[in-house]
């Protein structure tokens, strides 16, 4: 074979394995939808979405996941804000305020890579474990922070690779006009503005899909969460439980309430993606 | 003969340049992670004028220029010792304020580097972050600096479009003017024409020409004719050490060092 050739042959069969990646996950994907369609279409009803479970609704009764609904928004929306809240600062520290390859910068990036890896079951356990240990009982509130730490290193870690591809000559022009690294910090930002609701979008991803995490620490309960200090229910906990049942009726309703989580991270998706390409307009 | 009324003239001349900004190089030695990138350096850059660095790629000429406004400072494995001084004030004293420091020189980089924002916020960015909120006074600032560099005629009716629609050449000239927004007293320019076609480098060239009235102007370049176009000293760098330093056409046409004369005749470069 000539060398062209051999090039040649090498670009079919790169070519080839993308290919057969590319099929195999669109493939599974669809497989998924096409299951959760399938199986949950036929028990989705306005009464499933607008009703907290009522007495015997796990065993095929009447009532709905509304209290698993809202507890999920609840968590996830709560959490996501708060890993926002204290990730952003921690990346931006990071990058801006701590000298790049310093021995800090690379023990806390080894530190964030360490916990984004960690299961969410061992956060709930440590988190249950501090919660007796104060005397907290399972709760939204318990769940909140369980999933916030979880999802910090999510925001950390993707905030900060956005970060670094910011051109050094970017901090360069900000600090040779006079700004302060906080200003300069703000223009980073602003550099990497829609990339930030990517890394919003995963944590929330995360948060609401989370079931290890809030199993100990938020508990279950089918009435609305109404008050931060009580349990509250979670979907994919609501998923579980109902997908455990022998009763069919009950086992439908479960891939119901998967197509209602997998519609709500749809919404979030779209927004988010209407978002930040809203702030494409000064991209460099 | 000087008459006495010509001294005196001469004297406030004399004045006048120690007014504006003179910048004063002492015994600077620059290690990065071990590697001298500076040695010994000791040179005393002229008033209104364009002093350039020359020399071949790698021997420090970029962070010869880089000291001087301390954006330095955050490389990796840095060590300096030595001064710089800038009418007397040494930027590399204890407890030196580095932003006061910056906001006197203004950058021209490589490549333009328009912030993420529109053409208006870029040149009033500078003037913004240094407490100048009254929107009059901003509007008249970005004017005259646009017009300054030549670019009002050509963006006045869009200066809330993004700044990164503008064409290279017209990215570099509000680089330009976003650098004078703050009123600097020296311009440094890193191969400022590097990324520019011929028209826009001359007219840059042109408008630094004409800067120099006010402004010192200190450009590091690896284009000998674009030095000898614009500048009246030049600083020729070889190895991290200053091997000549003197007027344009003395050092093009007459160096008195040999290594001078081979890179001046191409032999390195």
């Amino acid at each position: 074979m000539s060398n062209v050739n051999k090039r040649l042959f090498k670009e079919k069969i790169a070519k080839v394995a993308m290919q057969v990646s590319g099929i195999t996950i669109t493939g599974s994907l669809f497989f998924i939808i096409g299951t959760i369609l399938y199986k949950g279409i036929p028990y989705l009803s306005w009464d499933i979405i607008s009703q907290v479970p009522k007495g015997g609704f796990y065993m095929g009764k009447e009532g709905g996941i509304l209290n698993a609904i809202l507890g999920s928004l609840y968590l996830a929306t709560s959490s996501t804000i708060l890993a926002t809240l204290l990730g952003v600062p921690i990346s931006v520290f990071l990058n801006v305020y701590v000298k790049s390859g310093s021995f800090l910068e690379r023990s806390c990036k080894l530190l964030f890579d360490v916990l984004f890896g960690i299961p969410s079951i061992v956060y709930g356990a440590i988190a249950f474990s501090i919660m007796v240990w104060v005397g907290i009982r399972a709760s939204l509130l318990g769940g909140i922070i369980t999933i916030t730490l979880l999802t910090i290193p999510i925001v950390v870690r993707t905030i900060d690779e956005l970060l670094r591809t910011i051109p050094i000559d970017l901090k360069h022009v900000t600090f040779s006009l006079g700004a302060t690294r906080w200003e300069t910090a703000k223009i980073c930002l602003k550099y990497i503005k829609p990339g930030v609701f990517t890394a919003i979008l995963l944590a929330f991803g995360r948060a609401i899909g989370d079931v290890a995490g809030v199993l100990l620490t938020t508990g279950f309960s089918d009435n609305l969460p109404k008050y931060i200090d009580e349990p509250a229910a979670t979907l994919p906990l609501a998923i579980f439980f109902q997908l455990s049942s022998p009763i069919p009726e009950v086992q439908g309703r479960a891939y119901a309430s998967a197509l209602v989580l997998t519609f709500i991270i749809l919404v979030i998706v779209i927004c988010t993606h209407l978002l930040a390409s809203k702030q494409r307009k000064h991209k460099i | 003969m000087h008459t006495p009324a010509g001294i005196q003239a001469t004297e406030t001349q004399d004045l006048m340049n120690a007014s504006r900004p003179h910048i004063q190089i002492k015994d600077l030695n620059v290690t990065i992670e071990g590697k001298r990138i500076l040695k010994n350096i000791n040179l005393s850059i002229p008033n209104n004028s364009i002093t350039s660095i020359i020399g071949p790629s790698g021997c420090g000429k970029t962070t010869l220029l880089k000291t001087l406004n301390r954006l330095v400072d955050d490389t990796k494995g840095l060590e300096i010792s030595g001064s710089v001084l800038v009418n007397g004030e040494d930027l590399y004293a204890d407890g030196a304020e580095v932003i006061h420091i910056r906001k006197k020189m203004g950058l021209l980089s490589q490549k333009p580097f328009p912030l993420p924002m529109s053409i208006f916020d870029n040149v009033a960015y500078g003037p913004r972050i240094h407490g100048e909120k009254n929107k009059r006074v901003l509007a008249q600032l970005v004017e005259t600096q646009l017009r300054n560099v030549g670019l009002w005629e050509e963006v006045k009716d869009r200066l809330d479009a993004s700044a990164t629609r503008l064409s290279i050449g017209q990215q570099q000239r509000l680089c330009l003017a976003r650098g004078l927004a703050v009123k600097p007293e020296i311009i440094l320019g890193d191969e400022s024409t590097s990324a520019l076609d011929p028209v826009s480098t001359q007219t840059i060239e042109n408008l630094l020409i004409e800067l120099k009235q006010d402004y010192t102007i200190v450009l590091v370049t690896h284009i000998l004719r674009q030095a000898r176009r614009v500048s009246d000293y030049i600083i020729f760098v070889y190895d991290g050490e200053i091997i000549e330093f003197g007027k344009t056409d003395e050092i093009l046409l007459n160096p008195k060092q040999e290594i001078t004369q081979q890179y001046v005749k191409g032999f390195i470069s």
